[in-house]
């Protein structure tokens, strides 16, 4: 079944436009020159590219793209829904399609002007409106004033740090290990800018107990990754990130970001399929993952989600983060590129380029060992998505 | 002042009766009118047998917090802040979201007991919202409307 393709399909180019808060020039434009800088690391002519596979919020169709760069033939497109929980799934669509020879190169991008356009942290965005089923689930937030990712989310936090005595200072242990991280990346938004806990502890509450430096960024910029099969990646001149892994999950009685209806709503159980699938189509284990880029929007979220991934028990992982694990030298390097919180919010699609560097062995906090197997993950608690990137040995 | 960012409520044929409710300071919960499962949000059919036949049962608007959060911001002109908000666990078994009044933010506490009343909300809708059960052993108000 999941053997069909893991393995079979790999990341053969990454490339990126600047990470900032005022881009200046349009979404369209930093999808386009996101697209090419990717097609110009595979080295794989913009011609080639016969397929997309894109979040359906992206606001750049295929077809703009297509058209923009003057690509002739489109054979594969598909979107996926839910942001940026659903961020490593436009990933497995191309995985798909190219190991079953639906598409030979299938692009996947994301590009917004999310801090000098809309803002995700301003409010409900503009689909919000639409008088719809997918949209009714805002009947029973928004009217009491959850209006934000960070205000729905507090919920979980709150019931988290309740249950396991896990503390405000816990969560900004995550995000003194990104800032860390960010200040070596040049490319990272809070690249040279390092905090320290005093400086999360006195930012201010945006939704308690999330403080300001709980919460990711807002950036505009466009990511792009170049998917082709794996046979054509080893001809290509980067090592290939292989895709082992790639899934999707929805857990019971999902909705997006306010699942506040289950027995425990700090379990995130579509995390926990996600992680299943991922260990049975790649053959691995927790234990021989070598580095992981954890979706990092709020700080709690990295916490939840290495508890759901199998890495540390249920409320374990303020300890686990606290004994060092998650540094670059630690058993589990995390979002060396400065995460979301750091390097820039590309709604998750910057953290697999990370992952592609960590298995090329150009991060630049690479950590000191040998990196054959990343994990990936995308958004939670919504939909999530996951992603086991490993080296071509 | 600017214009609240709330959407509109979307009214369905599956919610319309929630809403008729609170209108009328009445909270009503759904119930499977096969195997009698509870269940909120509303929604066309019943998770436990997939029965699309129902009816609603009227809820005591008693309950524990189950979680809360108190936010600084954003801050939207249809509220006051800091703003509390609330899960709470009602005694039905359900959950309900609202909005706290009546309780300082430092004063919150999981497991407290609070009582569903409604009240106006944007768009000029009566919605409920949770404060403290007052001292009286009964809801404070008939119909639970308050100004």
């Amino acid at each position: 079944m999941s053997q069909t393709f893991s393995r079979r399909a790999a990341i053969a180019g990454i490339g990126a436009t600047e990470f900032s808060k005022d881009s200046g020039r349009s979404e369209w434009r930093l999808a386009c020159e996101s697209v090419l800088a990717a097609l110009a690391d595979a080295q794989i002519g913009v011609e080639e590219v016969d397929g997309f596979a894109l979040f359906t919020m992206e606001n750049n169709p295929e077809i703009a793209v297509a058209r923009a760069l003057g690509i002739p033939e489109l054979k594969f497109f598909s979107r996926i829904p839910h942001g940026g929980g659903g961020a490593c799934a436009p990933v497995q669509q191309a995985a798909l399609a190219v190991s079953s020879g639906v598409a030979d190169v299938v692009v996947v991008y994301r590009a917004f002007n999310e801090r000098s356009g809309h803002r995700f942290g301003a409010g409900p965005p503009p689909f919000a409106y639409a008088q719809n089923t997918d949209q009714e689930y805002r009947n029973w937030i928004n009217p009491y004033g959850l209006l934000t990712p960070a205000q729905q989310e507090a919920f979980l936090a709150q019931r988290y740090m309740a249950k396991y005595g896990a503390t405000s200072e816990d969560f900004g242990r995550v995000s003194v290990l990104s800032r860390k991280h960010a200040a070596n990346n040049p490319k990272a938004w809070f690249h040279g800018r390092p905090i320290r806990l005093e400086e999360h502890q006195s930012s201010r509450f945006i939704a308690e107990p999330l403080r300001l430096l709980d919460c990711c960024q807002e950036s505009d910029g466009g990511q792009a990754l170049v998917i082709v099969s794996a046979e054509r990646a080893r001809d290509l001149p980067h090592p290939p990130a292989l895709i082992s892994g790639a899934a999707q999950g929805v857990g019971p009685q999902q909705i997006s970001m306010s699942s506040y209806y289950r027995p425990d709503i700090d379990e995130m159980p579509e995390v926990e399929l996600v992680a299943r699938q991922l260990w049975q189509q790649s053959g691995l284990r927790p234990a021989e993952i070598d580095a992981a880029v954890i979706y990092d929007a709020f700080t709690p979220m990295v916490l939840l989600q290495l508890e759901e991934y199998g890495f540390c028990g249920r409320g374990e992982a303020k300890d686990y983060l606290l004994d060092g694990h998650l540094e670059v030298d630690g058993a589990l390097p995390v979002n060396t590129h400065g995460g979301q919180l750091g390097e820039g919010y590309l709604h998750g699609v910057n953290g697999i380029a990370e992952g592609v560097r960590l298995v090329r062995g150009t991060s630049t906090n690479q950590p000191p060992k040998a990196i054959d197997n990343v994990l990936v993950t995308g958004g939670s608690p919504v939909p999530h998505s996951g992603l086991v990137l490993s080296a071509d040995r | 002042m600017s214009k609240t960012s709330v959407p509109p409520i979307t009214r369905t044929h599956d919610n319309v009766f929630w809403f008729d409710g609170a209108q009328q300071g009445r909270l009503l919960i759904q119930r499977c009118a096969d195997c009698a499962t509870l269940r909120h949000p509303p929604g066309p059919a019943c998770p436990a047998c997939r029965s699309f036949e129902w009816d609603t049962m009227e809820s005591s608007r008693r309950g524990t917090l189950h979680s809360f959060t108190v936010i600084h911001h954003p801050q939207d002109p249809a509220f006051t802040y800091p703003l509390a908000v609330g899960l709470i666990d009602l005694a039905e078994g359900t959950r309900l979201v609202a909005d706290i009044e009546g309780v300082e933010p430092g004063d919150l506490q999981l497991g407290m007991e609070l009582e569903v009343v409604f009240g106006a909300h944007a768009h000029d809708e009566t919605l409920p919202r949770l404060r403290p059960v007052p001292a009286a052993a009964t809801p404070s108000e008939p119909d639970g409307i308050t100004a």
